[in-house]
């Protein structure tokens, strides 16, 4: 079973759900896939003891055998190639590494190079495989690396993937693979507009989803309203409590700081499954 | 001698577009006859890479000269490569920007001048 967990608003609590879910289960591997700031090492602490880097190929033109027919610079849909009277020049940070170029290049001009873009780290905090991946600074494109993270998915496990913030394509990359997605958001109006927009996303790409709201009681009841009307269950609300605010700026999970939640989380996982179950019977 | 101008519209009496890659329209000028071209931007709504597609289509048109508000730094390196002088921070219409360009009141620029992604927000943020 892979769940991973999403958010339309960055902050509201995803690496606090996706932790504490792993802590409260059994045979947990867990992967970060926030890869441009992944945070959840600093809760679950995991002894890291695999590294490797991430490469992606980029051209490299071969200036005596190119002859500037710019067969490339059209191919290329992100404009990574440009094309001059007697100079081909390459922008290897907007090289997406599909090898397009290399491929139509009817001179043979273009080979290609592993460029660099991040790393996956991976090690075990207490009995969780633990994956991490990290976008080197500066660099554009996670999807590489969240694709080489779920490379390392062991199905035998609870996959766990805390998902990035918003709607863009790393978030897309993380979770369409899943078989259920919890949207973390928090009851405000900032929560719901980008709850919505999460909503229509699992809709659009359909990974069966719920919805866990953090911070309960701080805001209003706009995103129960909304929940509501759309038919949406909402799975659990994680009151808000200072004591979840003074661990987690300690880096303590919040099932290690309020252990009464850690029930909370199985029947989290309990009720993921039952729903997992019921959509498959419907399809079958 | 052929420049292209970012622009706001299809004719010189258009105001000069602040921005170079995600620019409504490019104008080809003659200098000499006045003479115009006007090109849709295909790059101004482009995922990514606006700055050397627009880039690319300048130097397809052989200009010697681009005249815009803002240059980034990828359109900037294609343009250097192909040995087009760019003229930044112009502003006012393309028809007086062009008599500024021929008076040689424009000071050609030897930087990028804005950062990377500076176009971008659809002309909401100019």
């Amino acid at each position: 079973m892979k769940i991973c967990v999403a958010s339309g608003k960055g902050g509201t609590g995803k690496t606090t759900v996706a932790v504490s879910l792993a802590l409260a289960l059994d045979n947990v591997q867990y992967l970060d896939c926030d890869v441009e700031e992944p945070n959840g090492a600093i809760f679950l602490k995991p002894e890291i003891n695999q590294k490797a880097m991430v490469e992606i190929p980029v051209p490299e033109i071969d200036e005596q055998k190119c002859n500037y027919c710019r067969k490339c610079a059209q191919l290329c849909a992100f404009n990574a190639l440009v094309v001059l009277a007697e100079k081909t020049l390459v922008f290897p940070e907007m090289c997406h590494g599909c090898g397009g170029c290399s491929y139509i290049c009817p001179q043979q001009a273009i080979t290609e190079k592993k460029r660099a873009i991040g790393m996956i780290e991976r090690g075990h905090a207490g009995d969780i495989d633990f994956i991490q991946g990290i976008l080197n600074v500066g660099e554009p494109m996670a999807p590489p690396i969240i694709k080489k993270e779920q490379s390392l998915i062991d199905a035998s496990r609870t996959v766990i993937l805390d998902a990035p913030p918003g709607t863009s394509c790393p978030v897309i990359e993380t979770v369409r693979d899943t078989d259920f997605c919890i949207l973390v958001t928090e009851p405000t109006p900032f929560g719901l507009n980008d709850l919505r927009l999460a909503v229509e996303t699992m809709r659009e790409i359909k990974v069966p989803f719920a919805v866990v709201i953090n911070q309960w009681g701080i805001g209003d009841n706009v995103v129960d309203e909304y929940c509501d009307q759309e038919g949406i269950t909402v799975l659990m609300r994680i009151p808000w409590d200072r004591r979840i605010a003074e661990g987690y700026s300690r880096g303590e999970p919040a099932v290690a700081v309020l252990p009464q939640l850690r029930g909370n989380f199985k029947k989290l996982f309990n009720q993921i499954v039952e729903i997992t179950d019921e959509s498959l019977t419907c399809i079958n | 001698m052929k420049v292209c101008i970012s622009s706001t519209g299809r004719d010189v009496g258009a105001l000069v577009d602040p921005r170079f890659g995600r620019c409504q329209m490019f104008l080809f000028v003659d200098t000499e006859t006045m003479q115009c071209e006007a090109v849709e931007n295909p790059a101004m709504t482009a995922g990514g890479g606006a700055g050397t597609q627009a880039a690319q289509l300048a130097v397809d048109k052989g200009v010697l000269a681009v005249i815009t508000g803002n240059i980034g730094p990828k359109a900037f390196s294609v343009l250097d490569a192909a040995g087009i002088k760019m003229y930044v921070g112009v502003s006012g219409t393309v028809q007086r920007a062009v008599e500024q360009f021929k008076n040689g009141d424009l000071p050609a620029t030897g930087t990028p001048s804005v950062a990377r992604h500076s176009g971008m927000g659809a002309g909401k943020r100019i």
